[in-house]
């Protein structure tokens, strides 16, 4: 177990280092000198120059990737090329906490529309109702998240005017700012995973309720509520952990999105903004911190996987 | 995360690749399936509007009028836009960028992806290390984060959307090409065929790529949708085509500015990408029953 669980978080470790020097190399390899970018409004060749010693650019691509990653070593992430040259670590640390409030929102709003939906279908399967939550799970899953949100500022804040239509306010400025300000983006990025965790607390359910320790419960003479609650709800909640890696990566993916509609400064507004504003050590910062949630979170899930399955071994 | 499992049994195998008569059997298969029957209904609307977009909108998508921001009346079905323009006019020019940069992505990707997959799971040893690596690393994510990275590296623009979407997705391809080929290298008239002295590219595409079609055209299918969806989202990050080009997703961005007076604008381009992704989602359900093949993740990642 312990043996699995470093050799998982090495893999992860050199994945990460991976990602790392492929986004360092691949950014530089690119047409376009990203100081011209930087300077394309001072115009004056020796300017430029100056700052390509200042900055180590004249060295040979190799040096500028080993002093690169010692830098990154101290967390040292560059500064933004914009207004006050702010440092891009600070930028990652204001944004990081704003995008897991809302991932974490997300997943429980995923939860509390998807928990009841998945049961009610699979106890009362092909009714009505379990057809009817099937089409809303095909609509939840066709419809763009971005799109999503945009009806529900329609709806919310510029019709019924129940909550902000944007903005972010942190939690030290008391919960119901906080909360009030990521409902929205939350319902918007939770749907599309709802419905996936419907369907597969469904499909675990009509297992689970198939099999003989649910016959001998019923025979016992146990409530059917007391059956499908204590029993199976239990038993079928096994295989849905799964789907938690899967949940991370579309909750992330729909907030570098959804960010961006509710203009929340959050690490998927920072990446967008600083591609769009061709700011590279914004863009590079972004990627590599998005990147590690990513990686980290597919490490914890195996781990937790093979704590509760002691079976898996590492595959790769 | 999404998988379709590419382990075929032998009877199904047995029945080979795609023969007219058994197109037509699919065909009438197709057709008894009332989801089927919706989502081709859906795609031929969206195909006409793309072919015919010219004759079928009103007005010019990109003449301004001063009719500006007017809600949908009989005039203008869907309304105007804050420079006048017809909406219904936008929506049906969208359909023809969406559905091109959908379908070409995914043929870009489906080559590419297969390709690699075919070489890393026929010839093995480091070539199956290097490639598999790789697409392992792209793996870890999910592809519509891919686009965005490598639109970050390439830059903005149509192009470069194109581009960045069809790499984005060919991990899919690229991993059940690989593991058809692993199970199909074994059977019996692969190895006859490589006996007789088939090279190894006739081999592959003569004799284990017919067999491999079924799970690719179904990940195809899901792969279009997809597709679709990042493009309307890059698009909507103003990360896509340039401004004043009709696409649903910049549509749809503009109307933010606009959200408390129009909300006809904030509404019906998303209604065509739902509908559109709905369509093509169908067919793939249709699909993957028709053709048999089954999944494991039972869920896509976009």
């Amino acid at each position: 177990m312990t043996v699995y669980i470093l050799r998982r978080s090495f893999y992860a470790l050199v994945v990460m280092w991976a990602v790392a020097t492929l986004v360092f190399f691949m950014l530089r390899a690119v047409p376009g000198d990203p100081l011209q970018a930087m300077l394309f409004d001072v115009g004056d060749p020796q300017a430029v120059e100056q700052l390509r010693r200042k900055l180590g650019l004249d060295q040979p691509i190799y040096v500028q990737y080993f002093l690169w990653f010692g830098r990154l070593f101290q967390g040292d992430l560059g500064n933004s090329i914009y207004g006050s040259r702010i440092e891009v670590s600070r930028i990652i640390a204001e944004a990081f906490p704003r995008t897991i409030s809302l991932a974490t929102l997300s997943f429980f709003v995923a939860l509390i529309l998807a928990v009841p939906a998945g049961l009610i279908s699979a106890v009362r399967k092909n009714s009505p109702l379990d057809h009817g939550f099937t089409f809303v799970a095909f609509l939840g899953l066709s419809m763009p998240d971005f799109w999503l949100a945009i009806l529900l500022i329609i709806v919310f804040a510029v019709n019924l005017q129940w909550l902000p239509a944007i903005g972010y306010a942190p939690l030290s400025q008391g919960f119901w700012p906080w909360l009030s300000h990521l409902i929205l983006p939350s319902i918007a990025i939770g749907t599309a995973f709802s419905a996936i965790l419907a369907r597969m607390i469904r499909s675990a359910m009509l297992e689970v309720l198939k099999s003989d320790f649910i016959q001998v419960a019923r025979s016992k003479g146990l409530l059917e509520r007391q059956v499908i609650l204590k029993h199976a709800f239990r038993n079928a909640l096994i295989p849905v952990i799964t789907v938690i890696g899967i949940a991370f990566a579309l909750l992330m993916a729909g907030a570098v999105i959804v960010e961006n509609v509710f203009a929340i400064k959050g690490l998927g507004r920072v990446l967008i903004q600083g591609i769009l504003n061709r700011d590279y050590p914004v863009v590079q910062g972004a990627i590599l911190v998005v990147s590690a949630i990513f990686i980290f979170s597919n490490l914890l899930v195996d781990v937790l996987y093979a704590m509760i399955d002691p079976r898996i071994e590492l595959e790769k | 995360m999404a998988q379709i499992t590419t382990e075929p049994n032998s009877a199904e195998l047995a029945e080979g690749g795609l023969s007219p008569r058994q197109g037509r059997r699919w065909l009438r298969l197709l057709m008894q399936d009332k989801k089927a029957v919706v989502s081709l209904i859906i795609l031929l609307m969206l195909i006409i509007s793309a072919i015919f977009a010219p004759l079928i909108s009103p007005y010019d998508p990109t003449s301004m009028a001063f009719d500006m921001l007017q809600s949908p009346s009989l005039e203008h079905l869907l309304g105007t836009d804050d420079l006048g323009r017809d909406l219904f006019s936008r929506i049906v020019h969208g359909a023809r960028i969406s559905l091109f940069v959908g379908v070409s992505t995914v043929a870009i990707s489906l080559i590419l992806g297969v390709t690699l997959g075919l070489l890393a799971g026929y010839y093995g040893g480091w070539l199956d290390n290097l490639i598999m690596r790789y697409i392992d690393l792209q793996w870890a994510f999910p592809n519509f984060i891919i686009a965005v990275y490598l639109v970050a590296i390439f830059g903005t623009g149509l192009e470069n959307v194109i581009i960045a979407v069809s790499l984005a997705f060919l991990d899919d391809f690229a991993r059940i090409a690989r593991s058809m080929v692993l199970f199909l290298k074994e059977e019996e008239y692969v190895i006859a065929a490589r006996s007789l002295g088939a090279s190894d590219a006739r081999v592959l595409i003569w004799h284990v790529l017919p067999n491999a079609l079924a799970p690719i055209i179904v990940q195809a299918t899901v792969s279009i949708s997809y597709a679709i969806l990042a493009e309307a989202g890059l698009s909507f990050l103003g990360l896509g085509v340039k401004a004043s080009t009709p696409t649903w997703g910049l549509i749809l961005s503009d109307a933010r500015t606009f959200i408390s007076r129009a909300w006809w604008l904030g509404v019906f381009p998303g209604f065509a990408i739902m509908l559109t992704v709905l369509g093509i989602n169908f067919l793939g359900d249709t699909l993957r029953d028709i053709l048999d093949v089954r999944e494991t993740g039972e869920v896509s990642k976009r």
